[in-house]
């Protein structure tokens, strides 16, 4: 058994060591808003935060996740509050088949965080997550309704 | 309308999200017999529920895999009901609830960009229709003639007393109303819902990992596979050793599918996956094994001057116009091999008993779907059921081959009675797709002495998409299809200019690889022939690109407008530095007109696009807030295929497994792209993938315009040239 937590919750879960925590998180615990898109740290739609920074969940083994804070989708919100992330995402109608968005508001979210004033340079150099429906364009303007309050 | 009123709601509900508070009631998954208590208020028709609270459901029967036709019928119905927008969810029916219901709601297939506009008449009468039976409901309970009663958003007046009543208070009295036969639908003029840049219906539950895609469906019980099958397509199993693995944790069973695959079952998806690597399997990969990019590319090469073209466009007299013009120019082309690469892999999930086999999985064609499972498991129809998802991208994939569905319930009727979700690694669904299918083309045109063009052959060379998907509509073996953006006049992808003398020709010609839809499908390649050859036309006369088109489009006025649209947005003309270009492109496709003006600079063999202008006229448009975020995205499907795309073949195999080496852009390659959404009205056009079919072209333009050097084969990574 290995000892997890998630969102603030504890689990208990039955895996070898070197199962990807992706695979942990979505059908050990059923935890589904993270996405399987690659399996090789490529597109980052399987992005979670490990104590605060976007990390690609199919590339980290979950023994390595023990003991540390994993935030997921599911855990961005607070007290049923949407994160300003999430709100822009909304406000910008920035989804389009929508299955990129989890790991793209968690890299986000991270990215903002680190750089709550992040330029369209930051944007390109550390947003690295695929969107195969092109939806490019209304994340950078989403991005910037948060960065200009910032 | 097939007005059934009590119908079995058995299984029925698969999606229930409200926008009445922006936030989802949650997603309801039919499972057996639970699915009886799905929803209980009955239904005005088979498009409308209204619930007491005054919630209005709305039922699509199109798949929704980001384009927005969930929003956009939602509005077309609310449009006709005469609803309050803030009030409407959703729901998708099933294909099996179709069936049994003569096909109330029409055709499920969700591709073409077809959506919204093959169905629009038959929505838009079904929330007609409602309104009518709640107004003639309340105009019975009133005992007033119908004729004074008018509907609003979702009350009714009688007018002569100003008496008012909401449609939730008359929602089941109006269902016992006999539904009309006459419906008349509102003047365009009239709308208020439609034409309106309304938010996506679906856009908070996909901020919050809430929306289910075919990959998330959890069963109680649910077992996982992995599927392998050989990696040359046509190739068979020879054997496998699944000795080798039993007794691994979790895993349950190893199975073979058909004569080409294997799946190990277990208890999750990792130990599956684990497994099935570990498990020894050898191929007999067959005659495919012998194929390479060089030897299609020959093949379609000797296409290019081969005797057996099957003629699509044909005016006048090519042979002449040629021999007798002043002079002749001549270019080859040729477009790869793309991979759809949906973001959610290919999946579903399949529960076999000897009585009834059900299916959950992202489709773009639910009943296309539950006749592959019904094929598969053997079953008749009405003992199978597929409930349709939610789709992480679709672009063609899931809308033909329901290959997915077949793997997926051969698999699960090996141990009945276990639901068993089979999802294909990123590997597998790459080498495994419905590839966009391969061609050359090679243009021969005449000038007169005047430099007008008097005549133009394209001849194409390669794959049939409908060969091999739908051989039925092949027309005398021939692939109509094939010449689309090439066609003579009609609705969905007329040529945009006039010449004279013209032939259109295709040697068909389908290598072992299966072809299928790709978002744009074949006028995306054949939009590049036509639109790049057009600038070295203009080139080789010495006139601007513009201006030589222009005098060819005097009969294609819409097609003219969204050129001319993008020209002036675009700056088309006015002075820009060394290095940098500019390049049009204009087409009609899938009923739309489309067009785009593209500003490159480039810097060595590093390509950075500063600008992309881009209008599209799709005759009424629907929501135009998602028009301008499909057109936006449609350039990132296009310019990704146009410079890193290109599946390669080796020995049979597809040499791409994965975006390593299947690259996509990504947010610091996304140029601006300005969308001018200019509806006409008068048609129904799509929207979804028109767009696709320009971005190519005009970028190329712009780069033979920036550096004075044409490319005309693909993906511009084999020519050097990187997208910075
Ligand atoms: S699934 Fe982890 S990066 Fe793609
Ligand atoms: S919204 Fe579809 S992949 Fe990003």
């Amino acid at each position: 058994m290995l000892h997890l937590t998630i969102n603030g919750t504890s689990h208990d879960v039955d895996a070898e060591p070197d199962t990807p925590l992706l695979w942990v998180i979505r059908d050990t615990i059923g935890m589904t808003g993270t996405k399987y898109g690659c399996g090789i740290q490529q597109c980052g739609a399987c992005t979670v935060h490990i104590d605060g920074v976007a990390t690609r969940s199919c590339g980290m083994p979950v023994s390595l996740a023990v003991g540390k804070q994993i935030t997921t989708i599911e855990g961005l919100a607070q007290n049923g509050t949407l994160n300003a992330v999430q709100q822009a995402w909304i406000d910008h109608d920035v989804p389009q088949c929508g299955y990129c968005q989890s790991g793209m508001i968690m890299a986000v979210t991270a990215l903002l965080k680190k750089k709550p004033k992040a330029t369209d340079a930051d944007i390109d150099r550390e947003l690295t997550n695929i969107c195969r429906c092109g939806t490019y364009q209304q994340i950078r303007a989403a991005i910037h309704s948060i960065t200009a309050k910032a | 309308m097939n007005y059934q009123p009590k119908f079995d709601r058995r299984s029925f509900i698969v999606a229930s999200a409200a926008a009445v508070s922006g936030l989802s009631v949650g997603f309801h998954i039919p499972f057996g017999d639970e699915a009886d208590a799905a929803l209980s208020e009955p239904e005005v028709n088979a498009w409308v529920v209204v619930k007491p609270d005054e919630t209005v459901v709305i039922r699509v029967a199109r798949s929704e895999m980001g384009q927005g036709t969930l929003t956009g019928l939602c509005q077309m119905v609310a449009e006709e009901l005469d609803c309050q927008w803030s009030k409407v969810t959703y729901e998708f029916p099933t294909p099996g609830e179709n069936v049994a219901r003569k096909r109330v709601w029409g055709d499920f297939f969700t591709a073409g960009s077809q959506g919204i506009r093959s169905s629009n008449q038959l929505v838009r009468k079904g929330g007609a229709a409602a309104r009518m039976m709640l107004v003639q409901a309340a105009a019975n309970q009133w005992k007033v003639p119908v004729s004074e009663c008018v509907a609003s958003a979702g009350t009714i007046t009688h007018q002569p007393s100003n008496r008012t009543i909401t449609y939730g208070k008359v929602a089941s009295a109006a269902a016992e109303v006999e539904p009309p036969t006459d419906i008349p639908l509102k003047d365009p003029k009239d709308w208020t819902i439609i034409g309106k840049g309304l938010k996506r219906l679906d856009t908070p539950d996909k901020t919050q990992g809430k929306t289910i895609y075919g990959i998330d469906i959890r069963l109680p019980g649910m077992l996982y596979a992995s599927f392998k099958a050989c990696p040359v397509n046509g190739g068979k199993i020879k054997s496998f050793n699944a000795a080798k693995i039993t007794g691994r944790k979790g895993v349950t069973k190893v199975v073979q599918v058909e004569d080409y695959g294997v799946a190990v079952i277990a208890d999750s998806w990792w130990r599956a996956k684990t497994a099935l690597d570990a498990m020894p399997i050898a191929w007999d990969n067959g005659p495919g094994a012998k194929d390479s990019d060089e030897s299609i590319a020959a093949w379609l090469k000797q296409g290019l001057d081969s005797d057996d073209g099957l003629v699509g466009n044909k005016g006048g007299d090519v042979k002449a116009g040629l021999a007798s013009a002043a002079k002749t120019v001549e270019a080859v082309y040729a477009y790869p091999y793309q991979a759809h690469a949906t973001m959610e892999p290919q999946n579903a999930t399949a529960r076999y008993t000897p009585d009834r086999c059900e299916v959950w999985c992202s489709t773009q064609n639910g009943e296309a779907a539950l006749a592959t499972a019904s094929e598969a498991c053997g079953l008749p129809v009405p003992k199978c059921e597929v409930y349709k998802t939610f789709l992480g991208g679709g672009f063609g994939r899931r809308a033909t081959s329901q290959d997915f569905v077949r793997v997926a319930v051969l698999i699960a009727k090996q141990m009945p009675g276990t639901p068993i979700k089979t999802l294909w690694t990123r590997e597998e669904d790459m080498t495994h797709d419905w590839y966009h299918p391969v061609t050359q083309c090679k243009i021969t045109a005449g000038l007169d002495k005047d430099n007008n063009l008097v005549a133009i052959h394209y001849r194409i060379s390669g794959q049939s998409i409908l060969a091999g998907v739908m051989p039925a509509r092949l027309q005398n073996g021939k692939d109509p299809a094939t010449f689309s953006g090439f066609y003579p006049g009609g609705e969905e992808a007329a040529y945009p200019y006039t010449v004279p003398n013209i032939l259109v020709d295709h040697s068909m010609r389908n290598p072992h690889l299966h072809p299928g839809f790709w978002r744009g499908v074949n006028i995306n390649h054949n939009a590049i022939y036509i639109e790049s050859f057009m600038d070295e036309l203009a080139k080789e006369v010495g006139m601007d690109a513009l201006e030589f088109r222009r005098k060819l489009m005097t009969k294609h006025p819409l097609h003219l407008a969204s050129l001319n649209a993008v020209a002036e947005k675009g700056d088309w003309g006015k002075p820009l530095p060394a290095g940098s270009g500019r390049g049009l492109a204009v087409a009609m496709a899938f009923g739309s007109y489309v067009a785009a003006c593209a500003e490159v600079t480039v810097d060595g063999n590093k390509v950075k696009i500063n600008r992309i202008v881009a209008a599209t006229n799709p005759g009424y448009g629907v929501n135009p807030a998602q028009i301008e975020r499909q057109v936006a995205g449609s350039f990132v499907y296009g310019l990704t295929a146009l410079f890193m795309g290109g599946i390669d073949v080796k020995g049979g195999r597809v040499e791409q497994e994965n975006f390593n080496t299947y690259q996509m852009m990504k947010i610091r390659h996304m140029p601006k792209v300005e969308v001018t959404v200019m509806p006409s009205g008068g048609f129904w056009g799509g929207v979804g993938e028109p767009t696709i079919c320009v971005a190519a072209p005009a970028v190329l333009n712009a780069i033979t315009a920036a550096t004075g050097k044409r490319y005309r084969t693909f993906p511009l990574r084999k020519q050097g040239l990187t997208l910075v």
